[in-house]
């Protein structure tokens, strides 16, 4: 097919535009072995190098007000990571509270009626909040969109009702009086480790062929499915990674608090990690744990203003939405591997 | 490719029997059956809505049929998933051309390649897919070393588009390839470039469906015709032969412009 249509823009006045240059180490730093100095070798390492050092240095400088910050916000940035991995395979959770309040209960019943100790609640929790949850969602697998959001997002709202109305497991009184973790650096440097960890292996997953496979779900899942690949097999698995590291959250959370009770079904951290995913920049889990850095202690500045900070934090959210709707990651990453200059459009273009 | 005597002779690979489907009120198939050959190539026509990409789908087990039966190698696969289904060695392409769009080319080609099938077939080793992606796409035209295998399979043309899922097939080492309507939308020099690997296919032993409006070119290659009007087969047999018959031209008429 031909254009023919004679184009408007011909008569258009001189006008200019930001034009767009691929830093040429971008290209190469691609390939490990094209680079060849210093200089860029640090341009490649200098950006995985930033979220180590910080949470490796933040709970050493920050006081202990600031650090419950740090904590939460890294809880977040984990919550928002494993919803950015659901919503890569095509599973569109409104739930990420039923993966962290399974989590969080599993590991408080190992705690409070089975005396485990920390390191083996928390590991369990992890393993089954994902399994428990994984088995509930498996009936569901097979819809897609809206469907498996509106069940993830009753089913732990439902919990708390059942916990509320059955008094089971302590009840609206939750369990108290559970084990704490033996210091606070150890529970500083675990969630920090973990939030690595996290960022760094979702990243590498999901470059992997396995990882393709997994977008691939959400691209075509007909196409894979042709390949005489299961694809309910694949969301299972998926299903149980990003449930898994959620209920880790939970555990975890039971643990710092040594609490766990309904509001650990609450709707703040379902609604939370989407924004969190959203603000920061999808498809890339570095975006969450930047987008939960912002938000959370943003949250926190926003306390000291009183009875205006939600609308405030509301208007900020709108804000960095209408703003960056690509997400503040995509829009940092792009700056730092490109330049831009100035230049005439041509009439022909 | 044309007829020749020795198909008859082939063991039968696919049998097709009594297969009907319908949505509401629509009888998209009623009843077909039909047999094929190893290393046959089939033509199925018919007129728009005619029932054919249905057909495929109950197949391919994208559909369960309301009747009827589908028997491969021997193997009774009526309503198995399609995961299942490709993993015998059923492969097709879609109508509907829909890559995966982020995706370079190449790189679409590694989801088949993890194929549990591909892998059992590699004796349990699944080797450089990338390289095997590469040289799976030249196989079907696209250039050695060219810029279109590494650009997103989303901003490829049309023609690439359709080599790209005939790649997907020969990716899975299918034994049947069903292609629904592979030709639609080529240029007769891109169609020129496509036969050919249809021909080595043949030559290879696979055994061929190809779902085609392009009757000129089909008829070329195919050594059998099944006509479908309104979700029936109305006729079956050596593609000049079909023409023939009144039912078949009274069907085609109307349609006859969706010809080359
Ligand atoms: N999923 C579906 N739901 C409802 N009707 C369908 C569906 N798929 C196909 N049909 C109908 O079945 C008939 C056959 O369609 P199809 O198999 O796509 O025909 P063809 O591929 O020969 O053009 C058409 O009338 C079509 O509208
Ligand atoms: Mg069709």
């Amino acid at each position: 097919m031909q254009q023919t249509m004679p184009t408007a823009a011909g008569a258009a006045p001189a006008r200019r535009r930001k034009e767009r240059i691929d830093r040429g180490i971008k290209a190469r730093s691609d390939d490990v072995f094209a680079l060849t100095s210093y200089r860029e070798m640090l341009y490649v390492a200098i950006p995985p190098a930033i979220p180590v050092v910080l949470l490796l240095v933040l709970p050493l400088i920050l006081p202990i007000y600031w650090q419950k910050v740090l904590l939460s916000a890294a809880v977040f940035a984990v919550l928002a990571m494993s919803w950015d991995f659901l919503a890569s395979v095509g599973m569109v959770s409104l739930g990420q509270a039923l993966f962290f309040g399974v989590g969080a209960y599993v590991a408080g019943i190992l705690d409070h009626y089975l005396g485990l100790p920390v390191w083996l609640s928390i590991p369990l929790g992890t393993l089954f909040g994902g399994l428990i949850c994984t088995v509930l969602l498996l009936p569901v697998l097979r819809l897609r969109g809206i469907y498996f959001a509106m069940v993830t997002l009753v089913l732990p709202l439902m919990f708390e009702r059942i916990i509320e109305a059955t008094g089971l497991l302590g009840g609206t009184e939750g369990l108290t009086g559970l084990t704490s973790f033996p210091n606070p650096w150890i529970e500083l440097y675990l969630i920090g480790t973990v939030v690595l960890l996290t960022l760094f292996g979702f990243r590498r997953l999901m470059t992997s062929d396995y990882g393709l496979v997994l977008k691939g779900i959400r691209d075509n899942d007909r196409s894979v499915m042709s390949a005489g690949l299961n694809i309910y097999w694949y969301k299972a698995q998926a299903l149980f990674i990003g449930g898994a590291i959620c209920a880790f959250c939970g555990a975890y959370m039971t643990h710092v608090q040594m609490f766990v009770g309904m509001p650990a079904f609450a709707l703040d951290y379902s609604i939370l990690p989407i924004a969190t995913a959203v603000v920061g920049g999808m498809g890339t889990f570095a975006g969450s744990v930047l987008g939960a850095f912002l938000l959370v202690p943003l949250s926190e500045f926003l306390r000291g203003v009183g009875g205006w900070r939600t609308v405030l934090y509301a208007l900020s959210l709108v804000g960095f939405i209408v703003l960056l709707p690509e997400g503040i990651f995509h829009y940092v990453r792009r700056k730092y591997h490109q330049f831009e200059r100035w230049v005439g459009v041509e009439a022909s273009s | 490719m044309a007829d020749n005597q020795q198909n008859r002779e082939k063991p039968i690979l696919l049998r097709v029997d009594g297969l009907s489907k319908s949505f509401g009120g629509v009888h998209a198939v009623v009843g077909v059956s039909f047999e094929l050959r190893r290393n046959e190539l089939l033509g199925i026509i018919g007129p728009n809505g005619s029932g054919k990409t249905t057909l495929v789908n109950l197949i391919t087990g994208f559909l369960r049929p309301d009747a009827g039966r589908v028997i491969y190698g021997g193997r009774d696969i009526t309503g198995w998933m399609p995961y299942r289904i490709a993993r015998l060695g059923i492969a097709r392409t879609f109508q509907m051309v829909k890559p995966f769009p982020a995706l370079p080319a190449f790189k679409n080609l590694v989801i088949p390649l993890f194929s549990p099938r591909v892998k059992s077939l590699a004796g349990g080793r699944y080797g450089d897919r990338d390289s095997v992606a590469k040289d799976l796409l030249e196989d079907v035209g696209f250039e050695r070393e060219s810029s279109v295998t590494y650009k997103a399979a989303g901003s490829l043309p049309h023609g690439y588009l359709k080599r790209l899922e005939l790649a997907k097939c020969l990716a899975l080492r299918a034994d049947l390839i069903i292609l629904d309507e592979l030709f639609s939308g080529l240029s007769i020099a891109e169609l020129a470039g496509i036969v050919p690997i249809i021909e080595k296919l043949m030559v290879e032993g696979k055994t061929v469906i190809m779902i085609e409006h392009r009757l000129r070119e089909l008829f070329r290659i195919a050594d059998r015709v099944v006509v479908l009007n309104f979700g029936r087969a109305i006729a079956e047999g050596k593609p000049a032969e079909v023409m023939e018959k009144d039912e078949v031209k009274k069907a085609y008429l109307g349609s006859e412009e969706e010809e080359g």
